[in-house]
């Protein structure tokens, strides 16, 4: 007797098995998008097949044969069809490589490497940021189309287009399936992070929509961080980048309030937060460290959130360290949202006048022209600073900037907040 | 979605074959390579544990072996994972190597969700 549904079964096997299964496929047939049709016409015989004649004992074994046999049956079409072409007298195209290549050889080589070139072609940078990201999370992550869609608040059809288009650009720039070297490999790697960490971004703080978080995307995102940092295990930036993604999932639990609103990281319950993910955070951190040191941007980042998550009250944060942290961070990554972040540090390690003043230097930065936080934050400092009119302009002039709904209305709470003036001893 | 999975067996049937040792090692870091496997461990044996029970309002503390018990727990796992049925996939093929590789081997492997933040929600 079978415990779940057949076809539940069956997914649950191709989200296993189809990264791998994908990335073995396309060494040996050279195009992505041959490789993923090839896999999927594998699982939609499993699932003629399996529901009648049980699971295979090694399923992903079995789905990598058939599809294997259907890439084979394939290129002798195509090899009789040259044939044809050959008697006609037509030109016969580049017959080296219409050759049926030897496919258990191929297929049996370290199935990392593939993985890794994978990795690579769906976040490369002939592509779009947009077209990456849906091509990672279909062909890595093992989503589907209308999963993808959903994650994402775009209709199906626009992200089915973006992976059809996606493959046909990785084609007809003859893409090589291969893991950049030398120089190059710096900057595809950076390349990488950069998605898989938008995937991360998107389900922790969703940019748009009414939900505040999507976790099964920083979930999906976290698992594709993981897979890099073994595939790339010498990397300290990749173990740091998964340092920061586990430190900043293991709050998930706690930036939620009863009714869905956002709670801040210094009021968070820290009881709520995932100590499992805290501690799989700083040993990737440490394991960066030891690599060479976490000076990249994204370590400095999980140098940051470690920093949070070793403090057991709010109040044992150490700021300082913070502080010197975005100094250094800012003079690697020179950014407007990394100086407001380093304003906030300096607020709370020298007090919010010191924040106050770094803050307005940032006040005719024209990339925050339209940004929430920065009114947002302004509005705390005003607030702390007792000067409550100011304040409650800025939390006002925060809500109209942002996209998020629940993010509006404890904008406009803490706005209303201020009119109350000065807060009741007691009573915060 | 998190789910542990427990590993019970009768105690005492002495360690297991190198084979398996291999199989499960390599098992594992295909899951750890994958990103689902998050922790795991072994237990020692139940001679080195204790129980402290409650009891008709009375504790009691016992030291082990606790030889009544048929099977112990004598590992776990804790998985990331998209569904149950993705949980049971991962158990199956660990089962299967134990089936291969030690043969007579009985035990099972229970495979219990983990309650998330979603599954408590904040007080108002």
């Amino acid at each position: 007797m079978t415990a779940t549904h057949p076809h539940s079964a069956i997914d649950a096997v191709w989200r296993i098995e189809s990264a791998r299964i994908i990335a073995g496929l396309t060494r040996i047939v050279r195009d992505v998008g041959l490789a993923e049709e090839l896999a999927q016409d594998a699982l939609v015989a499993a699932l003629q097949q399996w529901p009648d004649s049980g699971m295979p004992d090694n399923p992903g074994a079995w789905l990598m044969a058939t599809a294997k046999h259907r890439a084979i049956d394939m290129f002798r079409r195509n090899k009789r069809l040259e044939r044809k072409h050959e008697e006609l007298g037509r030109e016969l195209q580049a017959q080296q490589e219409m050759a049926v290549p030897d496919f258990d050889a191929a297929l049996d080589d370290d199935i990392g490497d593939d993985l890794l070139r994978l990795v690579f072609i769906s976040c490369h940078p002939v592509l779009s940021t947009e077209a990456r990201v849906a091509l990672t999370l279909r062909l890595l992550g093992g989503l589907t189309t209308e999963e993808i869609a959903r994650a994402f608040l775009v209709p199906e059809p626009t992200v089915a287009q973006r992976i059809v288009r996606a493959k046909r650009t990785l084609a007809e720039a003859r893409v090589p399936f291969e893991v950049p070297r030398g120089p190059d490999l710096a900057t595809r790697l950076s390349s990488v992070l950069e998605v898989i960490y938008l995937i991360f971004n998107e389900g922790y703080s969703a940019t748009a929509g009414e939900d505040w978080m999507r976790p099964a995307l920083c979930e999906d995102a976290l698992r594709l961080g993981r897979i890099l940092a073994e595939l790339v295990p010498n990397d300290p930036e990749v173990h740091g980048f998964v340092a920061l993604m586990e430190i900043q999932a293991s709050r998930s639990g706690a930036r939620i309030g009863p009714s869905g609103e956002p709670i801040l990281l210094l009021d968070q319950d820290r009881a709520r937060w995932d100590q499992l993910l805290i501690h799989r955070g700083l040993a990737a951190l440490q394991h960066a460290e030891e690599l060479g040191g976490a000076h990249g941007p994204y370590a400095l980042q999980a140098a940051i959130a470690a920093c949070h998550a070793r403090a057991r009250a709010a109040a044992e944060t150490d700021w300082h360290r913070i502080a010197a942290l975005y100094d250094a961070l800012g003079q690697l990554m020179p950014s407007p949202i990394v100086e407001l972040n380093r304003a906030v540090a300096f607020a709370m390690a020298f007090g919010p006048a010191a924040g106050l003043e770094l803050i307005d230097t940032l006040a005719s930065e024209p990339s925050l022209k339209a940004y929430h936080l920065l009114p947002s934050v302004r509005g705390d400092f005003l607030f702390k600073l007792g000067r409550f009119a100011e304040a409650q302009a800025e939390f006002e002039r925060a809500a109209s900037l942002t996209r998020n709904a629940r993010e509006r209305e404890l904008l406009l709470d803490r706005a209303r907040a201020c009119a109350g003036g000065p807060p009741q001893p007691g009573l915060q | 979605m998190r789910f542990m999975m427990l590993v019970k067996s009768a105690e005492n049937k002495g360690a297991p074959p190198k084979e398996l040792m291999d199989a499960m090692a390599k098992l594992a870091e295909g899951a750890n390579k994958a990103g689902t496997m998050i922790t795991s461990g072994g237990l020692a044996p139940t001679a080195m544990s204790t129980r402290v029970r409650v009891s008709r309002g009375q504790l009691t503390t016992t030291d082990g072996p606790f030889t009544e018990a048929k099977e112990v727990v004598g590992g776990f796992a804790v998985f990331e994972l998209k569904s149950k049925e993705e949980a049971l996939e991962a158990t199956t093929r660990f089962m299967e190597l134990h089936k291969k590789h030690w043969p007579g081997w009985e035990g099972e492997t229970e495979i219990r969700q983990i309650f998330g933040p979603e599954d408590f929600p904040p007080k108002a």
